[in-house]
């Protein structure tokens, strides 16, 4: 049996401070405690969940909140503040938030306006690396607004929010010299299947795959350089081509449905395969925040001699977050380091942040559409841009990350980069985007059988 | 392999759900006007196969919504969005008698939705579906914990909410099948009761002395909940089913220890000597036992052995001196005890003493005996061994499935209205009112 940790109740009082409390109506509340409920206790990352308190006092001040105790050790919060109506009701889904992390009628905000609880070091990222087990969110109940942090709860209740459906099956693999985690989703299959790339912080990032399984796609988590070490990635696009073909063979996977899904510098490997490999033939391609700059001949670190070569560009905001964006656009201005993006034959949904101070992801999408238009294929395109929306665009009710810590591989340094983005709209953005990929994915990969003519 | 098949989807939305929660079963992707089958399959822990399905045609989408579109036959029909769940029965080729109870709640039940072309009526076993997910179902939410409460000759089970507490209690008896019965208590506690389920036939003590608990034995389970730190002493309910209700019936209005906020009594009747004890009402019952019937299929029919309704006093609980509110849930075809009939009767007599405002009665047509959380298979008749007797009878329960298990349904949702209006509502005596208008 798991064991399940009251962690995320840490630094919230005990019941002794609830006995010693001296106002009236917490002595009131305390004979009769409110009713917190939260539907359903269990979700998938990407599913909606309603809170309601009921029971309480009528027209009463009170604050809900989100707690996570994150595997870094790190606290993260949301709440917001309410007033109970006349039946002694609260409801997160339609009452609006007067204060907090999030304001207005916002049923996910909980979760999507999580950010460290005061006191906590800076820069940090919420980014799960157990996908096997769910993140425990707890959900609590306090009297009042202001300071309700001093004041212990009255109620809680402990959700689950997971990256895997039950079924999904979780596999290492290291054939051929390609590290990464395969994900198939339960049921006969066979199913289409997808190449999950992640961006130039590096590692073995498995969430995203995990849940592109629970969502019935066939999805390998690729690692192709170790966190930090870009500078010496020693990976040829053979790699990419081993892997895909990893998928492709696999005996779950329709061998003529697999897709490509990119993030960052995972876009910019994405558009390479599709335009260059012989090997690679996608069904269909996502790049987020994508990036087309490949160092022409050079392997994968030679991304790094751009970034050198334009590095005076870059800039500092008055929190000294780094911003990037400038040494992209520099880098784009050179047509011998893009991607012939004209080559490629595949669909292709780019999603970007119109607030992106990484990279210039908006420009380089209207690049990529002129490039296609030039030959006849604009047709191809789908372009999602996304108003005060910055560069990491997650999974839905992921918290926004508006600037993390981040080591620059040429220097060696641990800067804070600055990735854009205001939490409300980029919120929106990542709920809104992932309904439209899956749908994209959905309509490319798995089809739709009223569509096929008899041939 | 045919292309155009290997793309129909099935998704079951929550994926992961309390065992009383509904689902959305959505299959996509089919051609328009395909016929298909949605099948529920469930292994259960002593490792017997279950099986539920329904028959579908595809929309002009491609689409099957199960809780919307019609079943047009299979083991249930008709618009059933929990059908898969409820109507679940043992696989061709199983031992008779059987009835699905989950021992261990700590873990979910897993259940394996899943698709197959056209209308089909078995053999699933030996063919590939075209697609399938898999779908959990747990009695306890997260958070929920679960206490072993071995003190004071008690033989039960905790299950205290999840949060800081303190939270209304409730005391939770199955019947005469004994053994320690966790599932509802379980369910009880994710709804944010603190419930005991207390084994009073087969406790540890009974089954090293021999000797039947006395009446002590509940006003000591209630005691160890009224004074446990997480609970609300003030505010405990009762909860019985079938010999359950014998013994909540008495605690509630003759215990001078049990104080009860509110009474809830499943499937069961006030007919009992009301002087005595544990083993006395069973002998009671013992001695009725020449009413016992059998139907044609040798099952048997214990209903009568309560019939007729005593007019003797000392014969019923004096329901007339209940001073809290109390709710019976009746299975109009119930075959093993007469609830019904007992029912009006203790509404004629709460009626005469002046406090039938406190009753509420759900009856049901063609509702049997076992009436379970939502969702639960429907047993008609199973197996069971009397307590203190090595002998297997196969108990006609009753019930129509379907309508079964809309009691079911019906039932739970106001039982839970109920014990939260009764147990988180109102004020607490010397409690003062705040509002802040």
């Amino acid at each position: 049996m798991r064991k399940r940790t009251r962690r995320g109740q840490r630094g919230l009082g005990t019941p002794h401070a609830l006995r010693t409390d001296p106002t009236p109506q917490t002595a009131m509340l305390r004979a009769a405690p409110p009713l917190l409920s939260v539907q359903p206790t269990r979700a998938l990352v990407d599913e909606q969940f309603s809170v309601l308190v009921e029971k309480l006092p009528l027209a009463c001040p009170v604050t809900v909140r989100s707690l996570h105790h994150s595997e870094d050790k790190d606290d993260w919060e949301a709440y917001g503040f309410y007033v109970s109506d006349h039946r002694g009701v609260v409801s997160v889904s339609e009452d609006l938030s007067f204060g907090g992390t999030y304001t207005g009628k916002e049923p996910m905000g909980l979760l999507w306006s999580m950010r460290p609880v005061p006191g906590s070091r800076s820069g940090l990222r919420l980014r799960r690396r157990n996908v096997c087990g769910p993140m425990l969110v707890n959900i609590l109940v306090y009297s009042g607004h202001e300071g309700f942090r001093g004041r212990a709860p009255l109620a809680s209740v402990l959700t689950e929010r997971w990256h895997m459906a039950p079924g999904v099956q979780r596999i290492k693999v290291g054939q051929e010299g390609v590290r990464g985690t395969l994900f198939i989703p339960p049921g006969p299959g066979p199913f289409p299947g997808l190449l999950d790339l992640w961006g130039g912080g590096g590692g073995l990032v498995e969430y995203r795959a995990a849940l592109l399984a629970s969502r019935g796609y066939v999805s390998l988590a690729l690692e192709y350089f170790s966190a930090g070490e870009l500078q010496s990635a020693d990976v040829e696009f053979s790699y990419f081509e081993t892997a895909f073909n990893i998928i492709k063979e696999h005996p779950k996977v329709m061998a003529d449905r697999v897709g490509l899904f990119g993030l960052s510098l995972g876009s910019m490997v994405s558009l390479y395969l599709a335009s260059e490999s012989t090997v690679v033939q996608p069904r269909c391609i996502v790049c987020i925040s994508g990036n087309y700059c490949y160092p022409r001949g050079q392997m994968l670190r030679g991304v790094n001699e751009n970034l050198r070569k334009y590095f005076d560009k870059e800039r500092v905001d008055e929190n000294n977050h780094h911003i990037w964006r400038d040494i992209s656009l520099e880098i784009i201005k050179d047509p011998a380091e893009k991607v012939n993006v004209s080559k490629i034959s595949a669909p292709m949904l780019l999603v970007n942040g119109c607030d992106d101070q990484n990279w210039c992801t908006v420009e380089t999408a209207e690049d990529i559409t002129q490039m296609m238009r030039a030959v006849g294929k604009e047709h191809l395109l789908s372009k999602l841009a996304y108003p005060d929306t910055g560069h990491l665009i997650e999974p839905p009710y992921s918290p926004h990350f508006r600037a993390t810590n981040f080591i620059v591989d040429i220097t060696k340094k641990k800067v804070i980069l600055l990735w854009g983005g205001q939490t409300k709209p980029h919120s929106d953005a990542q709920e809104d985007a992932w309904r439209k990929i899956l749908s994209f994915l959905q309509h490319h990969l798995y089809g739709s059988p009223t569509l096929k003519a008899r041939m | 392999m045919d292309r155009k098949q290997c793309c129909v989807k099935v998704s079951v939305q929550p994926s992961r759900g309390l065992v009383d929660e509904k689902f959305v079963v959505l299959v996509q992707n089919a051609f328009p006007g395909f016929q298909l089958t949605v099948h529920a399959h469930h292994q259960c822990e002593d490792g017997h196969g279950w099986e539920a399905f329904g028959h579908y045609t595809a929309d002009a989408t491609g689409t099957v919504n199960v809780s919307e579109d019609p079943s047009l036959g299979g083991t249930y029909s008709g618009a059933e969005p929990m059908g898969l769940l409820w109507s679940l029965r043992p696989v061709p080729g199983s031992k008779p008698g059987l009835r699905m109870r989950k021992k261990n709640v700590q873990t979910p039940m897993e259940i394996t939705v899943s698709v197959y072309q056209g209308h089909q009526t078995e053999g699933f076993v030996d063919q590939v579906p075209l697609t399938g997910v898999v779908v959990e179902r747990w009695y306890m939410a997260p958070g929920v914990q679960r206490i072993p409460i071995t003190e004071d000759g008690l033989t039960a089970t905790l299950f205290l909410p999840s949060g800081p507490g303190p939270f209304p209690g409730l005391l939770d008896l199955w019947g005469g099948g004994g053994q320690l019965v966790e599932y509802r208590a379980a369910l009880l506690a994710s709804h944010g009761i603190a419930s005991l389920a207390l084994d009073y036939l087969t406790p540890k003590i009974t089954m090293e002395t021999g000797k039947m608990v006395d009446n002590q034995y509940f006003e000591t389970a209630y005691r160890v909940l009224q004074q446990h730190p997480k609970v609300l002493g003030s505010r405990i309910a009762m909860l019985g089913l079938c010999f359950g209700t014998s013994i909540t019936l008495k605690m509630a209005v003759y215990s001078q220890v049990v104080k009860l906020r509110c009474v809830v009594c499943i499937s069961g009747s006030h007919v009992q000597p009301v002087d005595g004890n544990l083993e006395q009402i069973l002998s009671f019952f013992k001695k009725n036992a020449d009413k016992s019937c059998f139907n044609e299929d040798n099952e048997v029919i214990w209903r009568d052995l309560l019939l007729p309704i005593p007019t003797d006093p000392s014969l019923k609980v004096d329901v007339g001196r209940l001073q809290c509110p109390l709710m019976l849930v009746v299975g109009e075809d119930d075959q093993n005890c007469p609830a019904y009939e007992s029912a009006m009767d203790m509404k004629e007599m709460m009626e005469r003493a002046g406090n039938s405002h406190l009753l509420t009665i759900l009856s049901y047509p063609n509702a049997g005996h076992l009436i379970e959380p939502p969702h639960t298979p429907h047993a008609r008749s199973s197996s069971l061994r009397t307590i203190g007797s090595r002998h297997m009878l196969m108990a006609l329960w009753g019930g129509q499935t379907a309508e079964h298990s809309r009691a079911q349904e019906d039932s739970w949702k106001k039982m839970l209205a109920f014990l939260r209006e009764n147990l988180y509502g109102g004020t607490d005596p010397g409690a003062r009112l705040i509002s802040h208008l």
